[in-house]
């Protein structure tokens, strides 16, 4: 029993990265109905540019901030300069083009900074957290930065003025257009707020898999998962999704011996394939109804 | 090779008609002697004497290009013909060229035999993994093809299998004789009839690539990239078009895959990642979605892209001497420029999606028709 409780509080704090990796595509979906294959490799970008900043010698409670504002910054800049003027093309040229972002940070990353890994130290400090035998500070803490940032965006779409242009212009951009919304710079605000939220997903695995240009592959993989079992048009789906992902993980690899420890990146695979045939809108999205 | 993605808007004969197609009066008569045909005539040509005149070097990676063009053109039967996307051609690549290694191998089957077997395992592979994903459209099929290409490698490494694939270390090709037999004692080294066997293999499936296309399957499957409600609603079975597409699309890139095991004797999981699915979209994307005579163009930019990246650290110096920032690159030019190649692919693809989404194919139609122009 006790091994089944570690497991699922390990489960949980690994789930908070897939989370916070969910939420960034569930972010950019809302705004442009895509899926951005480059997210995870956007997200090790900002990384790399935190540890640098750091490794200059800016304490951890100023790099992080300046590397999310860069973040946003970035995220809005790519959407202007890149996806604007194919706005309208078929999904085909989205998807190349995203594959094509991949390569390119993933590659840039590499020459800039070498494949060599890099260790980053945790903002949150080693130890057990609280003296629990179960949770250490960094899990405590990625736990905690995630569940903030949930209710940060909830109150940010709900309660601010910037928020309720996005809903609209995501939800119906005719008709947000006519009422005076500037539609396509609430595109690109989403997807800057979605680079800002990988960031952060990148700067808190970091101190888990060791800082390379290739480590965002696989948690990308799992946001997706996350991003669908929670369903691809909710926030809290997608961070439920990615908590659910991360138990589902830790249990696989304990209890199917061997197979489930090797096999951690089909369990994802089977897990989207799953969702989306079974319940393709995930458990807390709403139904897509296609207009004929 | 001429233009062979052309949608047929003529309404299938009603079942218990002459099912006979016709072609319509008013079509111009089919020439023998088209501009695309002497092209492919003198292609194929090109193929057939380089071995006699090139190095071996050179023929290996002429053979290596055929290889790729073989994998974009499975890629292309479902991208361009079906309009269905698939990130993770990577995974029926490597299961077409660990079935080859496997069968010849652990099971000591004939090399050459190897592939039917091959394509029937990798259409079943492809047909499986379809039948799910047709419920899923565009975007969520392009999402659980990645998910298969970044598990791929994993799942070739699993322990269990590893008595069969060999694990990490993969598996060594024809451990016996070093090279691939050359067959009936024909007086010619190994390679170069890996090239021929190879280029057989090619024409082969690209003739029933175009067969394909031209029957009726092909064009329900065309119906289904330009409108699949109005296909539905004209009878064509979308799940059963949408599986086979899928199937056969891997079976040609599983084709690929067994050539590959052959051409470079040696299988190992690594080769089979998400950047290999990634390259096999890049070479298609070059070559032109929907246009089969693309997949020679894919195949080469899929072959040479890498050897520009290498280039570029000459291009780096060229500019770096004269404004004396030479010392201050890095000592290894050389290994930085090929991390470089993701920058070229990405901007290649970026620059290709702006100014010609057709690829080459698209510029070659467009060349044609102003040279067309200009002559009337």
């Amino acid at each position: 029993m006790e091994l089944f409780l570690h497991q699922i509080i390990s489960g949980i704090s690994n789930g908070a990265i897939y989370a916070c990796m969910a939420l960034s595509v569930v972010m950019i979906y809302q705004a442009i109905h895509h899926l951005n294959f480059a997210q995870g490799e956007m997200a090790m970008f900002s990384t790399y540019i935190a540890w640098q900043m750091m490794a200059w010698g800016l304490v951890w409670w100023l790099a992080i901030p300046l590397t999310i504002l860069i973040s946003l910054a970035g995220g809005f800049a790519i959407e202007r300069v890149i996806f604007k003027p194919i706005e309208n093309a078929p999904v085909l040229s989205h998807i190349v083009i995203f594959i094509a972002l991949f390569a390119i940070l993933n590659s840039l990353a590499g020459f800039i900074w070498d494949f060599t890994i890099k260790s980053v130290e945790s903002p949150f400090g080693k130890g057990p957290f609280m003296g629990s035998p179960l949770l250490g500070k960094h899990q405590a803490g990625m736990i905690g930065v995630t569940i903030v940032m949930l209710v940060g965006l909830w109150a940010f779409f709900r309660f601010t003025r910037t928020g309720l242009s996005m809903r609209a212009a995501a939800a119906n951009p005719e008709s947000a257009r006519l009422v005076g919304i500037r539609v396509s710079r609430m595109t690109a605000l989403g997807w800057g707020m979605a680079a800002a939220i990988g960031a952060v997903a990148g700067i808190l695995i970091a101190p888990v898999v060791f800082l390379e240009p290739n480590m965002m592959l696989s948690i990308l993989l799992y946001g997706f998962a996350g991003a669908v079992l929670g369903g691809l048009t909710s926030p809290l789906g997608a961070v439920i999704g990615g908590f659910l992902v991360g138990i589902i993980e830790n249990l696989a690899g304990t209890y199917l011996g061997g197979v489930g420890a090797e096999l951690k990146l089909s369990i994802a695979l089977v897990l989207i394939i799953v969702v989306l045939v079974v319940k393709p809108e995930g458990l807390l999205g709403r139904k897509i109804v296609q207009r004929v | 090779m001429s233009d062979s993605v052309v949608t047929d808007t003529r309404p299938s004969p009603p079942a218990g008609a002459e099912t006979r197609t016709h072609r319509p009066a008013t079509a111009p008569p089919a020439r023998i002697l088209s501009p695309g045909n002497i092209v492919a005539v003198i292609v194929l040509a090109v193929l057939i004497v380089l071995p006699l005149t090139s190095k071996s070097f050179f023929v290996f990676q002429m053979n290596q290009m055929l290889v790729y063009a073989i994998a974009v053109l499975g890629l292309n039967i479902l991208t361009g013909i079906n309009g269905q996307f698939s990130l993770g051609h990577s995974a029926f690549y490597a299961i077409g060229a660990y079935s080859c290694a496997i069968l010849v191998e652990m099971v000591g089957v004939n090399y050459m035999a190897t592939l039917p077997l091959a394509a029937v395992i990798c259409f079943i592979a492809g047909f499986l993994f379809g039948f799910p994903a047709l419920r899923l459209e565009g975007l969520y099929l392009a999402l659980a093809t990645f998910a298969l290409a970044v598990a791929t490698p994993q799942i070739l490494k699993l322990s269990v299998i590893e008595h069969y694939t060999g694990g990490v270390q993969g598996i060594i090709m024809f451990s016996d004789t070093f090279e691939a037999p050359v067959p009936f004692g024909l007086p010619m080294e190994s390679s170069t009839w890996v090239y021929y066997f190879t280029l057989a293999v090619f024409v082969l499936v690209y003739i029933l690539a175009i067969a394909l296309i031209r029957s009726r399957t092909g064009r329900a499957m065309m119906a289904i990239r330009d409108n699949p409600i109005a296909a539905r609603s004209m009878g064509v079975n979308l799940s059963y078009y949408k599986a086979t597409a899928f199937g056969i699309s891997a079976m040609v890139t599983g084709i690929a895959g067994a050539l590959s095991a052959i051409v470079i004797k040696f299988v190992a999981p690594d080769s089979f990642t998400f950047f290999l699915a990634v390259l096999i979209l890049v070479g298609m994307v070059i070559g032109g979605v929907g246009w089969l005579p693309g997949c020679i163009i894919g195949g080469l930019a899929m072959l040479y892209l890498p050897n520009i990246a290498e280039q570029l650290d000459d291009v780096i110096l060229l500019f770096a001497r004269p404004l004396g920032l030479a010392d201050a690159l890095p000592g290894n030019l050389q290994n930085s420029a090929i991390r470089l190649s993701g920058v070229i692919y990405g901007f290649i693809l970026i620059l290709l999606i702006y100014l010609a989404p057709q690829g080459a194919g698209g510029l070659i139609r467009a060349v044609v028709s102003r040279l067309k122009w200009l002559k009337s």
